[in-house]
């Protein structure tokens, strides 16, 4: 009789663990709505927004700066990652020879295990450097949409392989047979019917530069002048000014606003990925 | 006429596609270049077992923060695998095709689609401050299994679906319960599979910092228990290149560090196709 009591209580076990992670996401989402949503009535959604100043000190709370910040760094750098990566997903899927796609694959690869600090104290040392020759402090937005390029390639062009991958061959077969060039098919042919999965590539990838923090803090510098800032920077020196204290911020009401941040954030994630799930 | 300039497109774009190929590959062997050549030369044995004097020098070693980076791999695992595999077994082999797996399963992407700074914050609010933790070992490790929980799920989950299902049927005629089927037959099968999961979190969990600066402190002594600071190797890399300014050790610490990654990344490899030829093989 006991293999069946093992067997019942294995089934609720494994249930409660398979629980887990929503109860995560419930108390994330429970914790961001307590420490957030005073602070939202407080000051107003609309001025939080579209403040351009963040000055805790004279009570001026506006994360404009940041998104802006977000948004440039997010776009500039998917404007030279797309191009790239699915540039290169072709070659992976259509192109190269199999010896070719051995090296390639486990480089893009280790690409996405390199830690982001890394990737940061490289771009410390040696874009930083590169881009104050074309002038300003080389602590910029292109510095940092540079370092977050290479930060999001690996994402876009392993999703976008594996979706060129899955167009069957009798696609490929049928326009070739009508006389198209190679070119031609991937064009016409295989990239179409490959769409939703290299969107959906494009789209993991900008989740993750917009999440990133630790190589941006290193690169965009820490100023909160208009441009140069985003969200996660803001969320970082929030726990900067925390360590100076023995409070826990040191402006209660700049740590309920760091919470609006993330219910912010939270939302938009949350947004993002009911975009592309199925 | 036409035909000739669909050849010359044809050569530029395959000249476009190589190109962007070869860029890839050239950033990655620049950024791995750049960092061991400027690196390497430091990491000798003594940068590998003295203490870091922390503070604002940078003078010393990486061993307190290789101890850290163990202490609190271990901590994590303890609490992650028990946790992912439960749930990765729930997923392949209980979950019904109904509403709740549907909610679990959005769970559980949601979660990876969040990114390492709001789980230090959530982490910080939760394990730092409301359940008093501090900024130590378990306060991170707690956030760390947070953050891997969506990949080391996802995996398992991956590595459970492989196995042939005549073994899951075999078992049951066989008149064993359903748990003695999966205990028995389908996880030793998915062993090497599940390892493979294991590495995965190890390796990001190395890499992690953001979620790591926010709940474990910047304590450079070795932890002597769970409910002490200590930092990794990554937060030290942080630390020393934007507090202390020491560029060459930062670089060194990097150096081991994109080893320790290249060296996960070839295990995980080499344990994956282990695991697809030996599923091929079986079936």
């Amino acid at each position: 009789m006991t293999r069946y009591f093992t067997d019942k209580l294995a089934k609720y076990i494994v249930f409660i663990s398979g629980f887990t992670s929503f109860i995560i996401l419930l108390l994330i989402a429970l914790f961001i709505f307590r420490e957030g949503l005073p602070a939202f009535s407080e000051i107003g959604v609309f001025d939080f927004i579209f403040g351009g100043v963040w000055r805790p000190g004279i009570d001026q709370y506006g994360i404009l700066a940041m998104i802006v910040g977000s948004i440039a760094v997010t776009i500039v750098s998917m404007i030279m990652a797309v191009p790239l990566g699915i540039a290169c997903a072709i070659l992976l899927a259509e192109v190269a020879p199999s010896k070719i796609r051995s090296i390639l694959r486990p480089a893009v690869e280790l690409l996405v295990g390199i830690p982001s600090v890394v990737y940061g104290l490289v771009g410390l040392v040696l874009l930083v450097p590169l881009i104050s020759n074309i002038g300003g402090s080389g602590f910029s937005i292109l510095t940092a949409s540079i370092v977050l390029m290479v930060m999001v390639l690996p994402t876009i062009i392993s999703i976008s392989e594996d979706s060129i991958r899955a167009v069957p061959s009798s696609y490929r077969e049928g326009a070739l047979a009508l006389g198209a060039t190679k070119w031609q098919t991937i064009k016409g042919v295989v990239l179409p019917a490959a769409k939703s999965g290299i969107g959906a590539g494009i789209v993991l990838g900008m989740g993750r530069a917009i999440g990133e923090t630790m190589a941006m803090i290193m690169v965009i510098g820490n100023s909160i002048a208009f441009p140069r800032f985003t969200f996660r920077c803001r969320a970082y020196t929030d726990r900067q000014h925390s360590t100076g204290n023995k409070l826990c911020y040191r402006h209660p009401r700049e740590r309920a606003l760091c919470y609006r941040c993330r219910a912010l954030y939270f939302y938009i994630t949350v947004k993002q990925r009911s975009y592309y799930l199925p | 006429m036409r035909n000739v300039s669909a050849k010359q497109t044809q050569k530029m774009a395959m000249a476009g596609i190589w190109g962007g190929g070869i860029i890839t590959l050239l950033l990655l062997i620049v950024i791995i270049g750049y960092v061991l050549i400027q690196g390497l030369p430091a990491v000798n044995w003594e940068f590998l077992t003295t203490n870091p004097k922390g503070g604002l020098s940078g003078e010393g070693g990486i061993l307190s923060t290789v101890v850290s980076t163990l202490y609190l791999i271990g901590v994590t695992l303890v609490l992650l695998v028990p946790i992912g595999i439960g749930s990765a077994i729930y997923l392949s082999e209980y979950a019904p095709n109904n509403r709740l797996t549907r909610i679990i399963r959005y769970g559980i992407e949601t979660l990876a689609g969040i990114p390492s700074i709001i789980f230090g914050l959530f982490g910080y609010a939760l394990f730092v401050t409301v359940l008093s933790f501090n900024f130590s070992i378990l306060s991170g490790a707690l956030t760390l299994v947070c953050l891997l929980l969506p990949t080391m799920i996802t995996t398992t989950e991956e590595a459970l679906k492989a196995v042939s299902y005549s073994y899951r049927e075999a078992a049951l005629a066989l008149g064993t319960t359903r748990w003695q089927m999966i205990s028995r037959i389908v996880l030793p099968s998915a062993i090497p599979g599940i390892v493979t999961a294991v590495i995965l979190c190890i390796g990001r969990a190395i890499g992690e910092t953001a979620c790591l600066y926010v709940t474990m402190g910047g304590s450079a002594a070795i932890p002597s228990s769970l409910l002490e600071g200590g930092r990794t190797l990554s937060l030290h890399v942080y630390y020393l290149a934007m507090e202390t300014n020491a560029m060459d050790k930062a670089m060194a610490t990097a150096a081991v560090l994109i080893i320790i990654i290249i060296l996960i990344n070839a295990l995980t490899n080499w344990l994956a196709g282990r695991f697809q030829k030996r599923m091929k093989g079986l079936l």
